[in-house]
């Protein structure tokens, strides 16, 4: 489905992506996981085409974005839904104008269609209710929902979630958790993209994990190949220890 | 005297800043070439351009009046008394007509603007830049410039001559005022005046000044906005920075339309 092919990519001095190689299943819930800093944003920005890569190609269902014109991305962006960390929402629409923006911008559907399809995806995630509401009115929670009845509403192939659970409460993110298991249900041709630096949704949810570590994969696999892993990096990163073979910047 | 080195030194500094501000003109210049594109790209967003022109019209309507006439008054006053020592305070009609027509009235609207409209302008989409809006409308395939820039650049075009020629109105009203009330002008000879000296041209003049700044103002202030770094200061320096390149902008363009409407004029 997503190939990265000897990608590299550098912040001025600073290489975040150093021939990096992963690939990514199509229909499945992958978790990428890494410190901070470890290129985990770079890679799905790449993915959607919002960064190019200095070297390397990207392969989504065989095609090379790399190159792919501005406006060509712009087309091939709306195969994808995404999951902003905090929600991205637009403050002076409410809730359901924000729902059916995508629709809006993309498609000639009668006003009527696109808000019936607007409210069969809030009452699949469960916030019709928050229909008339504004972003400042919502929790973080509520506007990650929001957040997602966006990404959803134009069945995208891909979906990306960054950083979905991240400054929640515990019970918040199992939501969030439960919530990216019940869409990647759903819609079963789906393919779910979660980065975080939750282990635990990582190893509860994800059928694949990937795991960076200085711009490179540092293990890609099951749940249980994590768990069982000798690898000190990923071993570390799991422990949580601040001594061990991982660098500090 | 300075050693080589310290030469060097002062040579990269001065060679880096200049080298930055070039680089920035290019980039603008890009932006505003982009900007250009996608005014006739589809969809044309009627809604947008609409909310706009009624953020940027109604809105603002109560202080550009408020401005004109107070602008308009203050000059009938200041040109009166200095007509009235030569006993030519009928002509102040006229004087005040041509004075807002051609210079005060575009002027003053467009620092107005700047300030209420071009500050709004950069700190929405700053704040947009902050709140991850932007990569939002990115990921969705919607181009920031055409949705954001372009309906206001197109609504401030529209609707700021509106409001210049308003000021315009309103000040020469409230010099009517003044002259009538305080100089005991007859009301026939301060329009027989107004007439004579000022003409259809000089109103030409100023709305067409206004719609360059109209222009400079929206596209200097979405573009600041845009660039904004991340973090609460970004939205504040943006606001900034939007308003004093606005209003640089607005005065050197002044200057640039004087100068070839006088070369014009005397060829």
């Amino acid at each position: 489905m997503i190939d990265f092919i000897n990608v590299n990519k550098s912040f001025g001095k600073h290489k975040v992506l150093d021939a990096l190689n992963l690939h990514i299943e199509k229909g499945k819930i992958t978790f990428i996981l890494g410190k901070s800093g470890e290129g985990k944003s770079v890679t799905i920005k790449h993915i959607m085409g919002l960064l190019r890569p200095d070297e390397g190609k990207i392969h989504v269902d065989g095609q090379d974005i790399t190159e792919l014109s501005e406006s060509e991305l712009r087309i091939y962006r709306r195969n994808f839904g995404m999951l902003f960390q905090h929600a991205a929402l637009f403050d002076s629409m409410s809730v359901l104008e924000n729902v059916m923006f995508p629709l809006k911008e993309h498609t000639n559907l009668k006003q009527s269609i696109i808000k019936s399809r607007a409210f069969d995806i809030l009452e699949q995630i469960e916030i019709l209710d928050l229909k008339d509401r504004y972003p400042n009115q919502l929790s973080t929670g509520e506007k990650k929902r929001v957040g997602l009845a966006r990404a959803l509403i134009e069945k995208p192939k891909v979906i990306l979630y960054d950083e979905p659970t991240t400054g929640m409460d515990p019970l918040v993110s199992e939501m969030i958790d439960k919530l990216i298991v019940q869409v990647n249900k759903d819609q079963t041709s789906m393919t779910s993209v979660v980065i975080s630096h939750d282990l635990k949704a990582a190893l509860a949810t994800g059928e694949r994990i990937i795991m960076l570590y200085k711009g490179r994969v540092a293990l890609a696999g099951e749940a249980d190949d994590f768990r069982k892993t000798t690898d000190p990096v990923v071993r570390q990163f799991f422990s949580g220890k601040i001594t061990g073979p991982m660098e500090f910047i | 005297m300075k050693s080589p080195i310290q030469f060097n030194s002062i040579y990269a500094e001065v060679y880096k800043k200049y080298h930055a501000i070039a680089v920035e003109v290019g980039v603008f210049l890009l932006y505003l070439q982009d900007v250009l594109k996608q005014i006739f790209q589809r969809p044309f967003r009627r809604e947008i351009v609409l909310q706009q022109i009624e953020f940027i019209g109604i809105q603002s309507l109560p202080v550009v009046l408020l401005t004109g006439f107070a602008t308009g008054a203050v000059f009938g006053l200041q040109i009166g008394g200095i007509f009235l020592s030569f006993q030519a305070e009928s002509l102040m009609g006229g004087a005040t007509g041509i004075a807002l027509a051609t210079e005060l009235a575009p002027l003053i609207t467009g620092f107005l603007l700047t300030g209420r409209v071009g500050a709004a302008m950069a700190a929405e989409i700053a704040t947009m830049v902050v709140n991850e809006q932007i990569d939002a409308l990115e990921s969705m395939g919607v181009h920031p410039i055409h949705y954001l820039v372009v309906p206001r650049v197109l609504a401030s075009m529209f609707i700021m001559p509106f409001l210049c020629g308003l000021f315009m109105f309103i000040g020469v009203f409230a010099s009517y005022i003044v002259g009538v009330l305080v100089f005991n002008v007859d009301s026939g000879v301060f329009y027989e005046k107004l007439l004579d000296l000022a003409n259809p041209h000089d109103i030409v003049v100023g709305l067409r000044k206004m719609l360059f700044f109209a222009f400079l103002i929206a596209v200097i202030s979405c573009r600041l906005g845009l660039n904004a770094s991340k973090g609460a200061k970004g939205v504040g320096l943006a606001t900034t920075n939007a308003v004093v390149v606005s209003l640089l902008a607005i005065l050197c363009t002044d200057f640039l339309i004087s100068f070839f409407q006088v070369k014009w004029m005397s060829s």
